[in-house]
């Protein structure tokens, strides 16, 4: 008896957007590709393009189903994006917390009197850290990080570096991490790809060598 | 009734003349826009009298919709020019068109048949005027709305896409500036209203008064017609914004701001 290999988390055939592709790539429950390149080349089009912010070709799968056979509620929520800055509407932090918070503020540096500060008031690295928490709220099953700690200093790096961390191995997601810390990379990262005018290649992982 | 001269006419239009001459003399460099103005003025509103006059004359359905055709294109040519971020393509001028077509004629025509009752209920005596009324505040309101919504996608782009991001609606992305886009398209009547009587006196009430209409019917006409924009604005403002709003999307609910006209 054969049993089928079940698909990646995360699969991308031949995905194009103006000038980035065609891009392939897949992605396992648990995996964190990790990409770099220099600014423009494309990075963060690719991960617009899997949150299906920006219309495409090709395919993006999840656990097999094509986005487009999902709403874009429901793929948005399970494909979170976290963007370099975030943005907030509402003007109180716990307003934009009514499901509770999926990990406790501590984890992250930050003190639980913070949910009571109105918005304007936070430092663009409080901002980023809970723009974090705000998006593992939805529960998604990919995360997609651009840039992601740049903001931070480097004790909250790792701390941020942790929580993603845990995140992705106690509910088996997959995350695709640009950065332009090579550093970084080689930490959260299994798999490390440079984006060149739009395509990606493969490096070879720096632990690795 | 105190009948007008074309001596009174002169009269009037020596004052504007004068204040052209002073805003050259304070380089307020209006004084050209001033004229251009009230020259058109004279124009299209002698032209528009004997329209009516011809159309008072024969009593038509055809003849008067078609007036009222006119008045709705030139109306959606206006509130689309009004805006400073308009749609690309025939959206930019259909939006505001089918709005104030929705609005203005459904509350016009319900005003005729019901409330007027006049037979025919088209007699362009009262539906022109009408129309006329309605069309050109709801005009005011649903560029106002248009306005305001397109700049807000367009400023607040980062903030839209933030909850779509989060897996929000399109609709729930952008509920604060539909609210926002339809209070402000709505605010000119609603403070037209608070103000009618105590700080003005409404345009077309003073008209009937001077024309020799006893007050208490000028009033009641005026009441009429403040009700009927106010909800001729209003359903113009929800229905452009509603559509705006949607327009702003694509069938996959992405921010579309490739659809607007760059300043």
């Amino acid at each position: 008896m054969s049993v089928s290999k079940p698909p990646p988390l995360l699969q991308i055939k031949n995905l194009r957007r103006l000038m980035l592709g065609p891009v392939s790539l897949a992605a396992n429950a648990g995996e964190c590709l990790g990409i770099s390149g220099p600014s423009g080349t494309g990075k963060s089009l690719l991960l617009r393009a899997i949150a299906d912010l920006d219309p495409h070709d090709g395919e993006v799968l999840l656990e097999g189903v094509r986005c487009r056979d999902l709403t874009p509620v429901q793929w948005r929520t399970l494909v979170g994006l976290l963007p370099p800055e975030s943005c907030w509407w509402l003007p109180r932090v716990a307003d934009h917390f009514l499901n509770g918070l999926p990990v406790p503020l501590e984890a992250l540096g930050l003190a639980p009197a913070i949910l009571q500060e109105p918005v304007v008031r936070l430092s663009s690295g409080e901002k980023q850290r809970l723009a974090l928490l705000r998006l593992l709220a939805n529960r998604p099953r990919v995360l997609l990080l651009d840039e992601p700690t740049a903001n931070l200093d480097p004790a909250n790096t790792k701390r941020m570096e942790a929580v993603i961390s845990e995140y992705r191995q106690t509910q088996s997601v997959a995350v695709i991490w640009v950065s332009h810390d090579q550093a970084q990379i080689a930490r959260v990262a299994s798999q490390h790809f440079t984006m060149v005018d739009g395509q990606l290649q493969e490096q070879t992982m720096e632990r690795d060598v | 009734m105190i009948t007008l001269g074309y001596v009174d006419l002169a009269i009037a239009a020596s004052l504007v003349l004068l204040l052209a001459l002073l805003s050259v003399r304070l380089q307020a460099h209006v004084s050209r826009q001033l004229l251009i103005a009230a020259l058109r003025t004279a124009i299209q509103l002698t032209l528009i009298g004997l329209v009516l006059k011809a159309l008072f004359a024969n009593v038509h359905l055809a003849w008067v919709s078609l007036l009222a055709l006119f008045m709705l294109l030139v109306a959606g040519r206006e509130v689309m020019a009004r805006q400073e971020r308009r749609f690309k393509g025939w959206w930019g001028y259909a939006v505001g068109t089918f709005s104030m077509f929705l609005s203005s004629f459904a509350v016009t025509v319900f005003a005729l048949i019901v409330i007027l009752g006049e037979t025919p209920w088209y007699t362009p005596q009262y539906a022109i005027p009408l129309l006329g009324m309605l069309l050109g505040n709801t005009m005011n309101g649903i560029a106002i709305a248009m306005d305001r919504l397109t700049h807000a996608a367009w400023e607040q782009r980062a903030t839209i896409e933030a909850r779509l991001m989060l897996g929000q609606r399109w609709d729930m992305a952008v509920s604060e500036m539909r609210q926002q886009a339809i209070r402000s398209g709505m605010i000119p009547i609603i403070n037209a209203m608070a103000a009618a009587g105590v700080v003005s006196l409404p345009g077309m009430m003073t008209g009937q008064i001077l024309a020799g209409a006893p007050p208490v019917e000028a009033v009641k006409y005026q009441i009429l017609i403040m009700f009927l924009i106010a909800v001729g604005t209003g359903l113009g403002t929800l229905a452009a914004v509603t559509i705006g709003s949607r327009r702003l999307f694509d069938e996959r609910q992405r921010l579309c701001l490739e659809r607007l006209h760059e300043k």
